[in-house]
C-alpha cells in the first residue's frame, strides 16, 4: 500500500519547515498555498530571528532568560513548556538556517553578527540584512524545490484550503482544495492536515500583512469545530508607514541599530526635524522607560506612540497622526549594510530619504498572537516530548497547526524576532509528530471524499447564481476594516466594543447578500475574495467577544477602565501602603485572568468563550513594571511576599525564578 | 465646479485620471483595451488602483465589468507576485507611484500582463518557468540532513555582501521580460493529460528555452557558498546545457529593469568565466 499523505496549507516558515523535515523522514507531502510559496507573507518579516548566542551566553544570558523575556514580554499568557523548548531550540535553528545557506550578516571576524530587539537587555537577534524573513524563507524553499524535484514533495500554487474532511467521528481525513485558476474542486485525502496559513491581519482592512493573510483558512477549521485560542490578542506594531493601500512595516531593527523615536516638544513645529534642537525635542520613550529606552516591548511602545499623538496632542502633522524615528545621527554606510533593505522601503514609497530625514511613522495591525488552539505533551524537564502526536494538534484529531495561525508562544504580547524563530520551530516540531500519527491512520474512505467535493461545489455554484443581493465585497470589507481598527487595537472600550459586535453581525448578514460583479468560472478572484470575506466574521467576532469578556490589561490587551496605574505618594509609608494595595490588586487580577481565552465556534456561525488555565509551572507570573511611576517599590514589595510565600512552603520547591542552567539536548 | 468645500476659496474640479487596461479573459481569448476612470487621492499605487477598479465594477462607459484580475501579496515589492507593464515598464504595481506615473503622462495609466509568460487572466500570468530554471540549475545546498550539526562555515562580511544582493532576487521575473533573449513559450494542456504529465511535457519544453538572469545569479549565489561549492560543477553543467548561459545575448535589459538593484550582469560575466575555466579543465581531465 503506497505511503499515505500529509496535507500542509500554507508555504511560508512554518509550512515550508514542517515540509523540509517531513521530507527528510521519507512522508510524502502535499502542500497548497494561496501563492507561490516564494511569495508567502514571511517574506515581509524583517529584523531578524532571536536566539541565546556564544557572546550573550557569556554575558550572562542563557536559553531560560530567553524563555523569561518571552513569557514576561507576553504577560504570561502561554503555556511555558513550549516556549521552553522553542528557546532551547533557538541556537540549533539559526545554525541550521546558517548550513542551508541562509547569508546572515557578519561580523569582522566571520561569526554571524547579532543586534538588540525589543524587550530583552541582549543582542539575541541574528539578521540578514533588514529582510530577514525573505532570507529564511527562500532557503526553506530552496530545499523544498530540492524535495519536490526528487518527488517527495507536491506542491499545489495557486489553491484556496476551503476546510478540513472530517469522518462520522469527527477525524480529519484530508483537505478539500479549490484551484484559483480552473476553479477545479478537489478532495485531498491526508492522514494529517496542517494548518500553516499565517495571520488574519486583513480583517483589520489594511495592516502591515499580505493580501494573503484573510485568516480565511484558520477560520474555516473553527468553523469545522477546532478551537481558537486568545482572539483578541492582536499585536499593533508601534512603527508602520501608512499607505493608501497597506501600512507598510517599519522594522524594529531601526531602534535596535540605534533608532530613537521623538516629537517636537512644540505641538506640530513647523520646522523641518532636522533644525528642531535636541532641547526641544521630546524623546519619550527614552524618557519614559530610562532603562530599555527606544526598545520597550510593542505594546508599550505602541500605546506611548498612540496616546503622545492623541492625548498630548503631539503629532507631527497637524492632519494625521505620525512621530518621528530618526537614523540621521548613524552613518549612512551602516545603515546601508545593516538596514538597507527597510530604507529603501520608505525611499521607494515615501520618496524621502530616511538617512537624512526623520521617517514619519505610526502603529499598525501587525501579529495575531492568537489562533487555533494547540496541545502539547510535557516531558520530564519542563519541555516537550519529542514526536508525540499531541504536539501542535488541534482539538481535532489529526488536525494540525503550527506558525502564526496557532495561538502557542506569544501569549498577550510578542516579543520582536520570536515569531521567525515560532514559525520555524513549530513546523520542525510537527513533523516527527506527525510521522508518528500516519503509522495507525486509516485511509481515508471514496465516499466521504466525494461527499465533501459535493458540499463545496454545491456552496460555490450558488454563490455564482444567487441572483443581485446588491452588496459589494470590497466595500464591506473597508467597512469591517474601519469598525475593528477603531474597537479592537490600541486602546479598548466595552461599549465601543458592544457596538463593534452589533456592526460586525449586521455587516456578516450582509455579506451574505454580496452581489459579484463575476460570475464566471475561470479565475474568477470576486467569488474567492468574497468567500474569504465571509470567513472573516467568524473570527471578527471572536475577536471582539474576547476582548470584551477580557476586563483587564494584558499585553496587547488594554482596558483603560481595568488599568493598574503607577503609585502617586511621596511618603515613604504611603508610598509602601499603596505598592501593598497594588500588589493586592495584581494577585487578585491575576487569579481572575491568568488564563486563555477559547473560542468554540458551531455549525450557524456562532461564536461562544470559555477558558484554559495557562502552565506557569516554570516562571511564576510577576507584574509587569516596565517604566511605572513605583515600581522599585511594588517590586520590593512583591519580593517580600514572594520570600514569605516560599519559606511558608518549606523548602521553595515553588517556581523557581532565579535563572536556571538549560537542560541540553 | 461647486467643490469649494476646503474653506479657501478656491475651486478645483474634482480630479480625476483614466487606467487603460490590457483585458484578456483567459489563454484562448483575444485580448482588448478597457478603460476605468477614478478619482484622484494622495499616495495612490498601481495596486491601490487596481482595488478601486474592482470595488467600482464598471467602465468609462458605464459598462458593469468583473474585476481586473492581478496577482500581488505583500504590496511592499518584496514578493515580486504584483508584477506587469505599467505605462510600458516592466515593474512591481504596489512600488508604482500614480503621482509619478500621472507626471510622465498626465491624465492616464497604461497597465499590461507581462509579454513573455502565459495570460491566465487579465494581468495575472503564469510564471511557472521562471521556478524551474530554478529546479534545472539546483539552486540549493544539498546539505546531509535537517539535524542539529552545528553552524554553517565562517564567512567574511566581504562575502556576505557579495551574497546578501543575490539572495535578495524575488523571482518577480522583470529582467525575463526585458530579455530580448527570453521568448514567450506557451505549453497548452493536452486533452486527458494528467497533472503530472502536462507538468512532465512543459518541464521538457521549459528547458529547451533560456533560463534567464535570475538563475544564472543563483548559480553564482549557490557557487560563492562555501558548502555549494561542493557541488559546483552541477549547476554550471546545468547552466550550460541547451538553453543555457550561453543564449545570451549581453543586451544588458536585465539589470537595468531590476527593481532590486541586483548586479545581474556581473553574475553572468562571473558564470560565464567559471563556466568557461569548467570546460577547459573537464577537456584536461580526459
Amino acid at each position: 500500500m503506497a505511503k499515505q499523505r500529509v496535507m500542509i496549507v500554507g508555504g511560508g516558515l512554518a509550512g515550508l519547515a514542517a515540509a523540509m523535515k517531513l521530507a527528510e523522514l521519507e512522508i510524502p507531502v502535499d502542500l497548497m498555498s494561496l501563492t507561490p510559496v516564494k511569495r508567502s507573507h514571511s517574506v515581509c518579516a524583517q529584523g531578524g530571528i532571536n536566539s541565546v548566542n556564544a557572546v550573550t551566553r557569556q554575558q550572562g544570558d542563557s536559553e531560560w532568560l530567553h524563555l523569561d523575556d518571552t513569557v514576561y514580554g507576553g504577560d504570561f499568557l502561554q503555556h511555558q513548556p513550549p516556549v521552553k523548548e522553542m528557546t532551547e531550540w533557538g541556537p540549533k535553528i539559526i545554525d541550521l538556517m546558517d548550513r542551508l545557506g541562509v547569508p546572515f550578516n557578519r561580523t569582522a571576524e566571520g561569526f554571524r553578527d547579532q543586534r538588540r530587539f525589543g524587550g530583552t537587555l541582549f543582542k539575541r537577534t541574528a539578521f540578514s540584512g533588514a529582510t530577514t524573513g525573505q532570507q529564511l524563507l527562500y532557503a526553506l524553499d530552496d530545499q523544498v524545490r530540492r524535495w519536490t524535484v526528487e518527488g517527495r514533495i507536491k506542491i499545489y500554487e495557486a489553491w484556496d484550503f476551503l476546510g478540513p474532511i472530517l469522518d462520522a467521528d469527527g477525524v480529519c481525513r484530508g483537505a478539500i482544495g479549490q484551484d484559483l485558476v480552473s476553479m477545479e474542486i478537489r478532495a485531498f485525502p491526508a492522514a494529517a492536515v496542517i494548518i500553516a496559513s499565517g495571520g488574519c491581519g486583513l480583517i483589520y482592512g489594511r495592516s502591515t500583512m499580505s493580501m494573503a493573510c484573510t485568516g480565511s483558512a484558520a477560520s474555516r477549521a473553527f468553523q469545522a469545530g477546532a478551537r481558537y485560542g486568545n482572539p483578541e490578542f492582536i499585536q499593533v506594531h508601534p512603527t508602520a508607514i501608512p499607505g493608501a493601500d497597506k501600512l507598510r512595516l517599519m522594522s524594529e531593527s531601526a531602534r535596535g541599530e540605534g533608532g530613537r523615536v521623538w516629537v517636537p516638544r512644540k505641538p506640530q513645529d513647523p520646522r523641518p526635524p532636522r533644525e528642531i534642537p535636541e532641547n526641544e525635542r521630546y524623546y519619550f520613550l527614552e524618557e519614559r522607560y530610562p532603562t530599555y529606552g527606544n526598545l520597550v516591548p510593542r505594546d508599550i511602545a505602541t500605546r506611548e506612540i498612540f496616546s503622545v499623538c492623541t492625548e498630548d496632542g503631539l503629532s507631527v502633522d497637524k492632519d494625521r497622526l505620525a512621530v518621528y524615528l530618526d537614523l540621521t545621527h548613524i552613518p549612512r554606510a551602516t545603515l546601508d549594510i545593516k538596514l538597507g533593505g527597510i530604507l529603501h522601503i520608505y525611499e521607494k514609497f515615501q520618496g524621502v530619504d530616511p538617512r537624512e530625514v526623520p521617517m514619519k511613522i505610526f502603529p499598525a495591525v501587525h501579529y495575531s498572537m492568537g489562533g487555533l488552539w494547540v496541545d502539547y505533551e510535557k516531558n520530564a524537564a519542563g519541555g516537550l516530548t519529542m514526536g508525540s502526536p499531541r504536539n501542535q494538534r488541534t482539538n481535532v484529531p489529526q488536525l494540525y497547526a503550527i506558525g502564526e495561525c496557532d495561538y502557542q508562544y506569544h501569549g498577550a504580547n510578542r516579543l520582536g524576532a520570536n515569531s521567525l524563530l515560532s514559525c520555524i520551530f513549530s513546523g520542525l516540531v510537527v513533523a516527527p509528530s506527525v510521522a508518528n500519527v500516519i503509522k495507525t491512520a486509516k485511509p481515508a474512505e471514496e465516499s466521504l471524499l466525494k461527499s465533501a467535493v459535493a458540499e463545496k461545489q454545491a456552496e460555490h455554484d450558488q454563490m455564482l447564481r444567487r441572483p443581485t443581493g446588491g452588496e459589494n465585497p470590497y466595500l464591506i470589507h473597508q467597512e469591517l476594516g474601519n469598525v475593528m481598527t477603531k474597537s479592537c487595537t490600541v486602546v479598548r472600550h466595552n461599549n465601543v466594543l458592544r457596538e463593534a459586535i452589533d456592526k460586525v453581525n449586521e455587516l456578516g448578514e450582509r455579506s451574505k447578500r454580496c452581489s459579484l460583479s463575476d460570475s464566471g468560472n475561470w479565475n474568477n478572484q470576486n467569488v474567492m475574495f468574497t468567500k474569504a470575506l465571509r470567513d472573516m466574521f467568524p473570527l471578527a467576532k471572536a475577536i471582539l467577544l474576547g476582548a470584551l469578556a477580557r476586563d483587564e490589561c494584558r499585553g496587547a490587551h488594554f482596558k483603560p477602565e481595568f488599568a493598574m496605574p503607577g503609585l502617586t505618594a511621596t511618603d515613604p509609608a504611603e508610598l509602601r501602603r499603596e505598592a501593598e494595595a497594588w500588589v493586592d490588586r495584581f494577585d487578585a487580577n491575576t487569579n481572575k485572568w491568568l488564563k486563555s481565552t477559547i473560542a468554540s465556534c458551531d455549525k450557524q456561525g456562532e461564536v461562544s468563550l470559555s477558558y484554559e488555565d495557562v502552565d506557569t509551572t516554570l516562571i511564576k507570573p510577576r507584574p509587569r513594571l516596565y517604566g511605572l511611576v513605583g515600581a522599585g517599590m511594588i517590586e520590593e514589595v512583591w519580593k517580600a511576599r514572594q520570600a514569605a510565600k516560599s519559606s511558608s512552603e518549606g523548602n521553595g520547591s515553588a517556581a523557581k525564578s532565579a535563572p536556571q542552567p538549560a537542560v541540553a539536548h | 465646479m461647486s467643490d469649494t468645500h476646503n474653506g479657501q476659496g478656491h475651486s478645483h474640479a474634482r480630479r480625476t485620471f483614466e487606467v487603460r487596461v490590457l483585458r484578456q479573459d483567459d489563454p484562448e481569448s483575444p485580448s482588448y483595451w478597457e478603460r476605468h476612470r477614478l478619482d484622484y487621492e494622495p499616495d495612490m499605487n498601481v495596486t491601490s488602483v487596481l482595488q478601486r477598479i474592482a470595488a467600482q465594477a464598471e467602465t468609462v462607459d458605464g459598462v458593469h465589468v468583473a474585476p481586473v484580475s492581478y496577482d500581488s501579496n505583500c504590496l511592499e515589492e518584496v514578493c515580486g507576485a504584483c508584477t506587469m507593464i505599467i505605462n510600458g515598464r516592466v515593474r512591481q504595481a504596489c512600488s508604482a507611484l500614480v503621482d509619478r506615473l500621472l507626471e510622465d503622462r498626465p491624465g492616464e495609466i497604461e497597465l499590461q500582463p507581462m509579454s513573455k509568460f502565459p495570460v491566465i487572466r487579465d494581468l495575472a500570468v503564469r510564471r511557472r518557468r521562471l521556478f524551474r530554471a530554478l529546479e534545472k540549475v539546483k539552486a540549493w545546498l544539498p546539505v546531509d540532513n535537517y539535524y542539529n550539526m552545528g553552524p554553517g562555515p565562517r564567512q567574511s562580511p566581504e562575502q556576505q555582501e557579495q551574497a546578501y544582493p543575490l539572495y535578495e532576487c524575488m523571482s518577480c521575473g522583470c529582467c525575463l521580460d526585458a530579455c530580448p533573449q527570453y521568448s514567450h513559450v506557451e505549453v497548452v494542456r493536452a486533452e486527458g493529460e494528467t497533472d503530472e504529465q502536462f507538468k512532465t511535457r512543459e518541464n521538457a519544453t521549459f528547458d529547451q528555452y533560456f533560463i534567464g538572469a535570475h538563475a544564472i545569479s543563483q548559480v553564482v549565489f549557490y557557487n560563492m557558498n562555501p558548502t555549494g561549492q561542493n557541488n559546483a560543477g552541477e549547476r554550471l553543467d546545468a547552466m550550460t546545457e541547451p538553453g543555457g548561459i550561453q543564449v545570451c545575448g549581453n543586451a544588458q535589459n536585465c539589470v537595468a529593469v531590476c527593481p532590486k538593484s541586483i548586479p545581474l550582469t556581473t553574475s553572468i560575466g562571473r558564470a560565464g568565466r567559471a563556466a568557461t575555466k569548467r570546460m577547459f579543465t573537464k577537456w584536461f581531465d580526459k
